[in-house]
């Protein structure tokens, strides 16, 4: 379990620096909606399920779709989705 | 009665006005001005000499290889930042090393509050969980502040994104309207999913004084099941069941009534009548006096403003 827990907590800090680092916005929402779920995970490993529930929630469901719904606005998106764009409208 | 200033144009609050607005150019008539030359289009091309000159100044600002004193500032730039972070570090780590070691029965955070909560806390408030327990009864001041709070931000979102159905019908813009695209595989999933999203954000609520969870994580978890929902089947079918009508019904009585609770523990607890509610054992689902109808009420409030937070970015309108 020791060694588990080294897992999540070395897997949370490099997706807390790629998701700094990172360029590309659309990626770089993703990787801190995983950083969200591995929080997750380490919130319930340290016995308190209810901010695991609400981690998993906000973090990585209702903040990273905020995200998303901004940078779309912000017109971020359409570099990374490219012609996918245009197929969707037809 | 006031007097109407007459000379309120070159009054300092009206020059800070223009100043704010940017109506106010501080270079007029003090400094010679070219004006604007010509724009000319012919076929694809735009000729601006304007626009032309101001790139050549860019370019010839950005070249470091000439501009010596931009590298100057680039690598003392990249190099302070670096230093800052460092510094920010070193400062967050030296505050972590102080802090008291967690599980110390000796450490600040384990004195007779806590106790009090501990020992007593299920006696008192007949919650067998006991952070919403202590959420909820002993902190209710705190989640009845930060209810409002979301309410307000809630209201401020509306005010700065909200659109009338007509300027949503006819904005050029209509990305949301490609939005329930014909995925099979999404709908299929979803119309399997909600269900059992909204079903545990409901049990998270309901059993928030027996176990883990309460109003606010079940509210968020309804709150993301809607938004799945919305993004999949649009808009329009959302409103079927959940418009601006019935946001505002739910909204504002759940915030009513979470009030009205609270204002009646409020006034039993200040002047110490015994509460009219009674405790029932703990463990049962209809227990623990408030706590339930408090965690429903936390909980449509939360999800309602999820739902609206996400309807208003997407569209300008539930």
């Amino acid at each position: 379990m020791e060694m588990f827990k080294v897992i999540l907590l070395v897997f949370l800090i490099v997706c807390a620096i790629a998701a700094s680092l990172i360029r590309n916005p659309l990626l770089s929402v993703i990787v801190f909606m995983s950083y969200s779920l591995i929080m997750s995970i380490i919130w319930f490993l340290l016995e308190s399920p209810d901010l695991a529930i609400t981690e998993a929630a906000v973090g990585a469901g209702v903040s990273s779709i905020l995200f998303f719904v901004t940078l779309r606005k912000l017109k971020a998106l359409s570099e990374a989705e490219g012609g996918k764009n245009e197929q969707s409208q037809r | 009665m006031s007097r109407v200033r007459d000379d309120y144009e070159k009054s300092l609050w009206n020059r800070l006005t223009r100043w704010v607005n940017g109506e106010s150019d501080p270079f007029q008539g003090k400094m010679e001005m070219e004006p604007l030359r010509e724009t000319e289009v012919t076929g694809d091309s735009v000729y601006n000499p304007d626009l032309l000159d101001r790139k050549k100044v860019e370019q010839y600002v950005e070249d470091t290889q000439k501009n010596k004193e931009m590298r100057a500032f680039r690598i003392l730039y990249s190099m302070s930042s670096v230093a800052l972070c460092l510094l920010l570090i070193a400062v967050l780590l030296l505050a972590v090393s102080w802090l008291p070691v967690l599980g110390d029965p000796n450490g600040p955070n384990n004195n007779e509050v806590s106790k009090r909560y501990i020992e007593k806390g299920m006696e008192e408030s007949g919650a067998v969980n006991m952070v919403t327990n202590m959420i909820l009864s002993y902190r209710g001041f705190d989640t009845f502040g930060e209810t409002c709070v979301l309410f307000i931000a809630a209201t401020c979102v509306i005010v700065l994104l909200r659109k009338s159905e007509e300027e949503i019908e006819n904005a050029k813009e209509q990305d949301w309207a490609y939005e329930p695209k014909a995925d099979a595989i999404l709908q299929k999933v979803t119309l399997i999913l909600v269900p059992i999203i909204f079903l545990y954000g409901f049990y998270i609520i309901l059993n928030g004084h027996l176990s883990p969870g309460g109003g606010f994580s079940g509210g968020a978890t309804i709150g993301a099941g809607l938004i799945l929902y919305v993004t999949t089947f649009g808009f329009h079918k959302t409103q079927r069941f959940f418009d601006e009508k019935t946001y505002e019904i739910v909204k504002v009585g759940a915030l009513t009534l979470y009030s009205i609770t609270m204002i009646y523990y409020f006034y039993t607890g200040a002047n110490l009548i015994e509460s009219m509610i009674p405790l029932g054992t703990p463990g049962d689902i209809l227990s623990s006096g408030m706590i339930l109808p408090i965690n429903i009420f936390v909980g449509l409030e939360v999800a309602c403003t999820m739902y609206a937070f996400f309807a208003l970015f997407r569209r300008g309108g539930m």
